[in-house]
């Protein structure tokens, strides 16, 4: 059995049905990133009780549990704490620090059945779209390791990507699950804001942070969904619904659905690989019997500036409890507890973060609120209100994910502005709280992997992960493999 | 755009310290990204009302109940310095 190259589906199937043991699946997957982390470099810390733990589900399946990903091996970004493991954010602020409880997502897994298999790399505290900003290294892509998986959650990516794990969770605030996704060929989810609980994820903009799936197919995707949303009271944010059954009608196909594509994610640049590879899928689509019209999402060119005030104040606030006292690094040498403070925050956060606390702090001080933040929440408004008006008429946005395929590591670290633009086409839709999916939709010249982006109106993730399933069924981009040399 | 003497303020403002270098630096890049966000100014937002959130839940109540929570002992496992059951600090005045 090639265990590895196996749907996180087939591994619970083949569990259930005893022909794998979680055991077995763990090690094989464990034996594969001691293989390729060397190059990869998905994994900051790798869970040594992973085995036990899979011989515990084992015993578990044995006395007749079961669940539709019980025993199943499962990666996790780094900024999601898991009781009495490091969770660093890639951080050195964070370095040392252990998580003291489980993120409810993390709860929801356990109780779930699955097997943790470590903690993937990021940029520090998700500001990033490469991992470059990981204080401890750059994890590299799956398909090139001279190039960038995407980021922040590029470690998480690049782990179900070269086949270290199934699936692995990571958080999206401006297209850290998407954007990754789409660099390194697989699926990557954002929910509709308040679909999973926040609850244990360390904060960086807080109405913005959103923690999802990826996976290397649609059907994966949409399990680990379903393992991981509902309502948690312990998150005011989250929305007290029912939960959606996300497999359910992934096969009913896309007939009569409408699916606008929105001039301003595409007359651009229309000559990038991104957006030309999904003109082409805009036809498969239609092939199928969708409805593929034109539309307008009239403030597209504001949402960048919008984004760059709203998450960088919300950051400076939610940083400032980074003091040194109750957890964290703290500078031994300071004089007094100014200069601890001062010093243990210059020493302990890497330049991206200095930057964006030094952005929020500034758009939030007195005399420039009203310039940068009010306005920038006004403008919020109107990019929120574009959204609805296209989901008056239609069921699903079609846009590319990214302009261009990864790109080289160290290629826009000193231009902040370049590396922001990277999130151009996702960073609306956190925005507006609807939910976006990554999906594969080509390769470029240079055979990278390139995506699709499929966004949906709030808390309709099942319509599009099955546009999404019908797409990935009359392709077979998702069934190329990475290299990983 | 930004001048050198506002990092300065902003920095204290944000419990941060930068180097002569960093400061040159700083002016230049949040002066380049403060510039990218003015073109905000082109929109008429009269009368817009802003989206802090974009859940329509505010002020989420719960019942007043105590619930299992961490010991002393948990509390203070990552705490960089303690000293008998408290978080120990430099000292705040010379």
């Amino acid at each position: 059995m090639d265990i590895v190259n196996l749907s996180a589906a087939e591994l619970a199937a083949a569990i259930k049905a005893k022909k794998l043991s979680s055991k077995e699946a763990t090690s094989a997957f464990l034996k594969r990133i001691a293989e390729t982390d060397g190059t990869v470099k998905s994994f900051l810390s790798v869970n040594a009780s992973a085995l036990k733990e899979a011989e515990q589900r084992d015993s578990e399946l044995a006395s007749g549990k079961s669940g539709p990903l019980y025993g199943v091996p499962v990666a996790i970004k780094d900024n999601m704490c898991l009781a009495g493991s490091k969770t660093t954010c890639a951080s050195k602020i964070l370095e040392d620090f252990t998580a003291p409880y489980d993120a409810t997502v993390i709860e929801k897994l356990k109780a779930q059945g699955v097997v943790f298999l470590g903690k993937c790399n990021m940029d520090e505290f998700a500001m990033g779209s490469s991992t470059e900003n990981s204080a401890f290294h750059t994890t590299t892509n799956p398909w090139d390791s001279s190039r960038i998986p995407g980021g922040s959650s590029g470690g998480s990516a690049a782990a179900v990507a070269s086949r270290q794990a199934p699936l692995a969770l990571g958080s999206d605030t401006g297209g850290s699950i998407r954007q990754p996704a789409a660099c390194c060929g697989i699926v990557g989810l954002k929910p509709t804001y308040g679909r999973v609980s926040r609850y244990g994820l360390v904060a960086f903009a807080s109405s913005l942070d959103q923690i999802g799936p990826f996976a290397r197919t649609t059907e994966d995707c949409a399990l680990l969904m379903n393992a991981v949303s509902g309502y948690d009271p312990k998150d005011s944010t989250s929305i007290n619904r029912d939960s959606a059954d996300h497999t359910a009608g992934l096969k009913d196909g896309v007939k009569g659905l409408r699916i606008g594509l929105p001039s301003e994610y595409f007359e651009k640049d229309p000559s990038a690989e991104g957006v030309k590879s999904v003109l082409e899928a805009a036809k498969v689509f239609e092939k199928l019997g969708a409805k593929i019209e034109k539309v307008s999402l009239p403030h597209t060119d504001y949402c960048l500036a919008v984004y760059y005030i709203i998450a960088t104040a919300e950051a400076s606030s939610n940083l400032a409890r980074y003091d040194g006292v109750h957890y964290g690094f703290r500078d031994k040498d300071a004089k007094n507890l100014r200069d601890m403070y001062n010093k243990t925050r210059a020493k302990g956060f890497g330049s991206e973060v200095k930057r964006r606390i030094m952005l929020g702090t500034y758009v939030l001080s007195a005399g420039y609120y009203d310039a940068y933040y009010l306005k920038a929440q006004k403008v919020r408004t109107l990019i929120k209100r574009d959204f609805e008006n296209v989901f008056k008429n239609f069921d699903l946005i079609l846009t590319p994910t990214t302009p261009t395929p990864a790109f080289k590591i160290g290629e826009k670290v000193s231009d902040p502005i370049q590396m922001y633009l990277s999130d151009i086409f996702t960073i609306s839709v956190n925005l507006a709280g609807v939910p976006g999916v990554s999906v594969p939709c080509g390769f470029s010249a240079g055979g990278l992997p390139l995506g699709l982006q499929l966004i949906g109106k709030p808390f309709e993730e099942a319509a599009m992960l099955r546009a999404a399933y019908s797409y990935e069924q009359s392709t077979d981009w998702h069934k190329r493999t990475a290299p990983v040399k | 755009m930004i001048t050198r003497k506002e990092v300065e303020h902003v920095a204290k403002l944000a419990q941060l310290e930068f180097s002569e270098a960093e400061k040159e630096m700083l002016t230049k890049q949040l002066g380049d990204i403060l510039q990218f966000v003015e073109k905000l100014g082109e929109l008429n937002t009269d009368g817009v009302e802003p989206t802090y959130s974009v859940v329509p839940v505010s002020n989420v109540m719960r019942e007043d109940i105590a619930k299992p929570s961490f010991t002393q002992e948990q509390a203070l496992a990552n705490a960089p310095e303690k000293d008998m059951g408290f978080f120990k600090i430099p000292k705040i005045m010379e």
